[in-house]
């Protein structure tokens, strides 16, 4: 906002002079009395201005009497005062919330975002107020360009994976998340109404995070109150249900029978079901899994400031119940925070903050061979839930991993319970005018427990899921961590024009954790209430070797040094030295550079005169920022594989080698290189934002195949971790927003952002010239890879060409083994005259090159309007929930088969015998491309002018995730596991649920 | 001024003095022991040795394919798909792409690089009895190679140290000779060094005999009949005897028994899961070889692989006992105790009964890869037949050939036969087919004696007596190593 005024009084401002003026002197503070250095102070309507110095203090001559200075200073309120004569001033400052929106943090720092050289976005507490996110990482999708959220489930408690430009390595590529400064790797520990704001820092210059930052930065903000401010009470609730999205259609028991029992007589088989007339629709087992589901969030926090101090405490409970599984899939979590910030002197300053966490957690198994889901569209539905006994029936013939899904939910009992407490304490002081010294603390401690009851149980002969003896697992790991940084920093102002910030920085991070559990058997009674390790025999350690714990540790020290002139032309350039525990004594010590520049076009004399623009900048930046995300340990062979064996039947453990070692491995290094602009135009009613960029990751750390002589399969072993690919990256963003106050009562604003992204591979040091990844159906070859020209974890198989019509078309087409009329025809890639393996070929690509988000809202008097939407255009996905054995049921689009020659060119024939219609193929494959409406709310704020104490009342509705288009069968095409290779492959994806709210917000 | 800028100065100084940390920070050593600072005391050695054995459990897939490779069994399973490597062995169609080919390779790799682990470090440390933990890595490393020579030919040799990370470049498949030649040399020291028999808790170690038995058989195998003769006899003169009752012997109780010369140890004590075959602790191929949906008394279910084919239940001789011991007529089962089973590929109606899941272990889950059963690899009544083999095969003696068969078949309650030269020779051929029937030898057997092409069908000679080595291993080797003829 204060640029905006400014750049207004800039451009629009006359000059005037009166007969009478004054020499006005005085000061500026900061609420708390702390003097305010840089204040800019203008006479209105003029060009005569100036600024506060370190101390606060201005001084401005000819200064016409009844003329108005207007201070302003980025994250405090604009304040005026009609000059009357020359008295001193003394001009306090208050804090501008919104205005914060302006400052952004980068690392170590803040800039206002006028001057920012990289690819930063914002999301603000009001676009997440709006979202009303169960998680964090909804939050962002749709509201940034370049962040791509897929969930790895909607089931309650389940984490997404943000992906910010792309897959850029094999191994883990979730950003940095900081929360306050605080590592904090899973998101569901914080609750989303706690937040103040997140930064996404996207390019190279998130690189002052150095080894960490190679999947960019995300910078979470908490609520932290206001300094002289009255005590406050805000009070937030909802209430809501839950349920799917889509139920994927399949046959009913009479179609079922009528294709079963053509598949048995084209496979030569007799129909089993000789009298199918009674069957009538049967049971409809997607229908008896998926239900209705409540989920209630409330908050509470407490906000004061005094003058030296302010303090924000807030407590949060959600709990949600499952769309399968309802309360037997139960998460809930508690959150405690309380941030307190205390000036000890003007420049010695106090921050603090603290997060409690408790959650707990019912886990369903989910998105596999045997999932819930996989089994409610597999199951028979000439069966019933319960047998005439009321037992559960038992899925015979349906393969050995189909099971009842009811009796499924009844028997599992997998429970993860998780206490979290983050830390964060940070003294500043501030000396010499233009030195400030910073130390910051954080840490995170976390306690992991769970119980895994498995009971004896039967779902039918040969059925993988059968438990013989009832086993119990408990378990605790505990995850700890710290950072601590010491940072200096440097500020001056040479000759009125020439800004110089420069910092000094080190920082030290330890993880370190214990891991223990034990597994025991023969509960009695097979019940879950006497599942424990003191009710259960034959004991084992699920550590007997070690390997155990873990140690990993960070030592940095980094540099930063950032010029401008006159705010127009910008430079910084960051240095970063990283040492890492994860790489051996040769490979240690990283050195990452980063450079990015900045020009403000609009504030050049020549286009000052554009009446149309109001703000143009231009950034640039390059650098290599360095990833060392791999197990610990990998340069050294320790003792920590496999070595059991029996000697007079009881186990016996010895010691063998572990991960095979590769002392050479090092940093995997990214260079980014993006270039953008910033405008806004039309009395900055309209911003744009743009970018492009480019990340190579060469020197890939990846797990290659290796030769078996080396002994990597051994039990406990696997290949070593080597450098050994380059994977390239590149894209475009854009970003427009429009926001038009048009009158007091009417409001509105909207926004836009598109991304494009082309991932390829580039090189591949495996012998072999690929990495193979995921699975499909059973025993069948991975089918994703990484491969030279191709884009990362592309899918791999064989390409059909239509349905064999007639025996001619078979016997004139390469050699098929097993090829009848019905079946799909595929291409014979290498012209050999033979379909195998290696006629397979690139048959789709799990990442979507294209993605957009459309954001709205509106305000007219007393009612609030907003809606957001996500498309994402272009990626495929692997249907893999069919398990198509002889008498399993079927999607329905087999209602669409081959019967006859001419019947279909799409679908094939239904049969028991032999054929090769179950290898991945495109038949397979599915364009993954969406269009979601996130999220669509409607608010009413209760006019509050004459009722005492309350200062805000609102009352909502909304629903999440109200509808997607999609042309992709399965439920969710949003949903991934995330893996850069083998991630896309849907085994019956948990969709997350449309979510139905009522909720207020309360102030007093 | 001069005092501000000296305050920074110190300040500053100050900061970095503060915030400086040494390098060590980051240098961790891991609380797991180091491989290479390792074989300090003799627990160390003990240790290692235990990785060393554990390898052995993984041949169990070796075991399955020794039969269904012959004409013995037929691959089975679920559907034409079902494990698409033993379904193609089992058509003698298999190509170097194989995954179970590979699992052979790459397991017996393994073992082979955990005994020389400890062949490497053999100097470091002495203690009382060293060399009897070295005659068990040496008879351990026999053991691998056998297998791997047996299924590939001639294969890379390493001794006394580990193929290491970026050795696998430089490393030439050996000439089958040379390979022999070391399991002959380590099978010698660890029939030198090993006991005859070890204390109850340590039953399932390498002994004498086994030592013994093992160099008996690699001489069979190179068709050196005298020193064949010469250590099988060792192993006959020693403490073991033929149970009495044939039945007896693949139930629990007639494990590590007295015909037992050497045997892979199993138990169900440990779970398991298919993410990782080669970890269990169980007999995974007992799992894989049940019957397909059972429900009944005495046997589980399992994945109706390696059912026995007609033509071998067809071998037994009126009369023979081993025949109801070694084959389930699952039909005729059913109905005698009431017991349901579905029908699985290239069902046959017999199952391999003496590696079949069974009733009263744990049951620790997954129930199908944690059977208990332990695998009897080299049996007393192996070794009677195969010194009978080299003996009459050597023109050594038939006379004493015909007892040690003789041996054989009374234990079955056949008549003696009274036969010499090439009648002695298919007989003994005949009696080593129905006695060892479902234990994984047959294939090997068809093979070295020549009749592999006569009797297996879609076997090509000159090609199919050995296998491919996988070509992703030549692959990942550098593309250096010829494929086996054929292939």
């Amino acid at each position: 906002m204060k640029s905006k005024i400014f750049l207004l009084v800039f451009f629009f401002a006359l000059t005037s002079s009166f007969a009478q003026n004054v020499t006005v002197k005085g000061t500026v503070y900061e609420s708390t009395d702390s003097p305010l250095p840089g204040v800019s102070i203008l006479v209105k309507g003029s060009s005569l201005g100036t600024a506060t110095d370190f101390d606060g203090n201005f001084t401005l001559e000819d200064v016409p009497l009844s003329s108005v200075l207007v201070f302003s200073y980025v994250g405090f309120q604009t304040y005026e005062v009609q000059i009357e004569n020359d008295t001193p001033l003394t001009i306090t400052l208050q804090e501008d919330a919104e205005a914060l929106d302006e400052v952004i943090l980068i690392g170590y720092g803040t800039q206002a975002k006028k001057e920012i050289t990289g690819a930063v976005a914002v999301v603000g507490a009001d676009a997440i107020e709006k979202l009303n996110p169960v998680r964090v990482e909804q939050a962002l999708q749709g509201q940034v360009s370049g962040v791509s959220v897929t969930s790895q489930s909607g089931s309650p408690g389940s984490s997404s994976n943000i992906r910010i430009r792309g897959v850029t390595t094999n191994g883990n590529n979730n950003p940095l998340i900081l929360v306050d400064g605080n590592v904090i790797e899973d998101l569901s520990v914080i609750n989303p109404n706690d937040i103040e704001s997140i930064n996404v820092l996207k390019d190279a210059t998130a690189g002052i995070y150095g080894v960490r930052a190679a999947n960019g930065v995300i910078l979470i903000t908490t609520k932290s109150g206001t300094k002289s401010s009255d005590l406050s009470f805000e009070l937030d609730a909802y209430g809501g249900i839950q349920q799917t999205t889509r139920e994927i259609p399949v046959l009913d028991a009479t179609e079922y029978a009528v294709l079963v029992n053509e598949a048995f007589v084209a496979g030569g088989d007799a129909p089993p079901f000789l009298d199918f007339t009674q069957l009538g629709s049967g049971t409809n087992w997607q229908d008896e899994i998926f239900q209705t589901a409540p989920i209630s969030d409330i908050n509470f926090s407490v906000n004061k400031g005094w003058e030296n101090s302010k303090l924000s405490v807030g407590t949060s409970y959600l709990t949600q119940d499952g769309i399968v599984g309802g309360s037997d899939a139960n998460f809930n979590r508690f959150t405690g925070r309380v941030n307190y910030n205390l000036d000890f002197l003007k420049n010695f300053k106090l921050t603090t903050s603290a997060i409690y966490t408790s959650q707990n957690r019912k886990n369903l198994l989910e998105n596999t061979l045997g999932s819930v889901l996989f089994n409610a569209l597999n199951m028979a539905p000439n069966l019933t839930v319960r047998d005439e006994n009321g037992d559960y029936t038992l899925a015979e013939g349906l393969g050995n991993e189909v099971i009842n899904p009811q009796a499924q939910i009844d028997n599992t009992y997998n429970n993860t319970k998780n206490n979290k407490i983050s830390g964060v304490i940070g003294l500043n002081y501030s000396f010499l005018e233009n030195f400030n010294i910073e130390t910051r603390f954080q840490f995170n401690y976390s306690e992991v427990s769970g119980k895994v009851f498995s009971p004896e149980v039967y779902y039918g002969s040969g059925k993988v899921f059968n438990v013989d003896r009832n086993v119990v697992t408990e378990f605790q790991n505990i995850f700890r961590d710290y950072t601590w940084n010491n940072f200096l920093t440097y500020k001056n102002t040479f000759g009125d024009d020439h800004n110089v910030n420069a910092l000094l920085a080190m920082e030290v991070i330890q993880f370190s954790g214990k891991f223990s559990g034990l597994t025991g058997f023969d509960i009695p009674d097979n019940s879950y209430k006497n599942a424990s390790i003191e009710n259960a025999t034959d004991v084992v350690d699920n550590f007997p070797l070690g390997g155990d714990t873990y140690d990993t540790r960070l030592l940095s020290y980094f540099t930063r040094a950032q010029y401008d002139y006159k705010g127009k032309y910008l430079l910084s350039v960051v240095l970063r030295r990283d040492a890492s525990t994860r790489f051996g004594p040769e490979n240690r010590v990283g050195y990452f550079p980063v450079v990015s520049a900045g020009w403000v076009m609009s504030d050049e004399s020549f286009m000052e005169k554009s009446s149309w623009l109001n703000f143009l900048k231009w950034r640039v930046s390059y650098g290599i920022v360095g990833n060392d995300r791999i197990p610990d340990y990998g340069f050294v062979s320790l003792l920590n594989g496999e070595a059991t064996y029996v000697l007079n039947d009881e186990l016996i453990f010895g010691r063998a080698e572990g991960a095979l070692a590769n002392p050479e491995i090092k940093w995997e290094r990214q260079k980014t290189f993006d270039v953008g602009l910033d405008m806004t135009f039309l009395d900055n009613k309209i911003n744009v934002t743009m970018d492009y960029f480019n990340k190579t990751t060469d020197d890939l750390l990846l797990v290659p195949q290796v030769s078996g002589i080396l002994g990597a399969s051994a039990p406990g072993s696997r290949p070593p971790i080597v450098n050994a690919g380059s994977v390239e990256n590149k894209g475009f963003e854009f970003q427009i927003g429009y926001s038009d106050d048009v009158s007091d009562d009417f409001r509105f604003n909207i926004s836009y952002n598109m991304t494009y992204l082309n991932n390829e591979v580039t090189f591949v040091a495996s012998e072999n010239g690929f990495v193979p990844g995921g699975s499909f159906g059973v025993g069948q070859d991975p089918p994703a890879r990484m491969e030279v020209g191709q884009p990362i974890g592309y899918f791999y198989g064989l390409k059909t060409d239509g349905i064999f019509q007639n025996q001619d078309e078979v016997d004139n087409h390469a050699t098929q083994v097993n090829a009848s009329p019905g079946d799909l025809r595929y291409v014979d890639i290498n012209e050999d005259g033979q379909i195998d393996e290696n006629d397979r070929t690139y048959i789709g690509d799990p990442i979507a090159p294209w993605s957009m988000g459309l954001n709205m809202g509106m305000n007219y008097k007393n009612w609030d309007f907003s809606a957001s939407f996500f498309s994402s255009i272009g990626n495929e996905i692997i249907r893999n929930y069919e398990r198509n054995q002889p008498l399993t049921n079927r999607s329905a689009y087999f209602l669409n088969r081959w019967t006859g020659e001419g019947s279909t060119d799409s679908f094939p024939r239904v049969t028991t015998g032999p054929n090769s219609n179950g290898l991945l193929s495109d038949f397979y494959v599915e364009d993954g491309s969406y269009l979601r409406i996130q999220n669509i709310q409607l608010g009413y704020a209760f006019n509050m002018d004459n009722s005492k104490g309350i200062d805000k009342f609102r009352v909502y509705t909304s629903v999440n995730n109200a509808y997607t288009f999609t042309k992709y069968k399965g439920y969710d095409p949003s949903a991934s596991t995330g893996a850069p290779i083998g991630g896309g492959i849907d085994q019956g994806f948990y969709p997350i649920p449309r979510t139905y709210m009522l909720g207020v917000n309360l102030k007093f | 001024m001069k005092t501000l800028k000296l305050t920074s100065v110190l300040l500053l100084f100050i900061f970095i003095i503060v915030t400086s940390c040494s390098d060590d920070f980051v240098d961790v050593d891991s609380l797991d022991p180091n491989s290479e600072d390792f074989f300090n005391e003799e627990a160390d050695y003990q240790d290692a040795l235990i990785g060393a054995y554990d390898l052995l459990q993984s041949s169990y897939i070796n075991v399955m394919l020794g039969e269904i490779a012959s004409d013995n069994t037929l691959s089975g399973g679920e559907s034409a798909t079902d494990v698409l490597g033993i379904q193609e062995i089992d058509e003698m169609i298999h190509t170097p792409v194989n995954q179970q080919l590979r699992d052979i390779w790459s397991w017996m790799y393994a073992g082979v690089n955990r005994a020389n682990y400890i062949m490497e470090f053999q100097d470091k440390t002495d203690f009382p009895g060293k060399n009897v933990v070295l005659a068990q890595a040496r008879f351990l490393r026999a053991y691998y190679y056998f297998e791997l020579v047996k299924w590939f030919g001639d294969v890379p040799l390493a001794v006394d140290e580990r193929i290491q990370f970026g050795d696998q470049f430089e490393i030439e498949r050996t000439p089958k000779a040379e390979v022999y030649a070391q399991i002959e040399k380590d099978l010698v020291y660890a029939a030198d060094n090993l006991p005859a028999s070890w204390d109850e808790a340590e039953t399932g170690r390498a002994t004498k005999g086994a030592a013994q038995a093992l160099l008996g058989k690699a001489y069979l195998y190179q068709e050196n009949f005298p020193k064949a003769v010469e250590y099988l006899e060792l192993v006959i003169g020693g403490p073991y005897d033929l149970v009495d009752d044939y039945d007896t012997i693949f139930e629990r109780d007639g494990e590590n028994g007295i015909e037992s010369v050497f045997e892979i140890q199993y138990t169900d004590k440990e779970g398991a899961g298919f993410g990782c075959l080669q970890c269990s602790e169980g007999n995974v191929a007992v799992g894989f070889n049940g019957i397909r949906n059972y429900t009944g008394p005495v046997f589980e279910s399992g994945f109706s692989f390696n059912v026995p084919t007609q033509e071998a239940v067809d071998q037994f001789e009126e009369g023979d006992l081993r025949k109801d011991v070694a084959i389930l007529d699952i039909d005729a089962w059913s109905v005698a105790n009431d017991a349901t089973f579905s029908v699985g590929y290239k069902h046959t109606g017999y199952y391999n009964r003496k590696y079949i899941a069974r009733k009263g272990d744990l049951n620790t889950g997954d129930a199908n890869l944690t059977n208990p059963n332990n695998y009897r690899a080299i049996r007393f009544a192996d070794v009677l037949l195969m010194a009978a083999e080299a003996l009459n095969k050597g023109g050594l003696g038939d006379g004493q050939a015909q007892i040690y068969l003789n041996r054989v078949r009374e234990r079955a309650g056949l008549s003696e036969l009274d036969l010499t030269g090439p009648a002695l020779t298919e007989a003994i051929y005949k009696e080593r087919r129905v006695e060892l029937l479902g234990e994984g030898h047959h294939f090997f057997d068809l093979v070295r004696t020549g009749r592999a092409a006569q009797e297996i069908q879609g076997f090509t000679s000159g090609k199919n007596e050995l296998f491919p080595i996988p070509s992703i291993e030549i692959e990942l080797a550098g593309d250096r190593w010829a494929q086996n003829p054929g292939y």
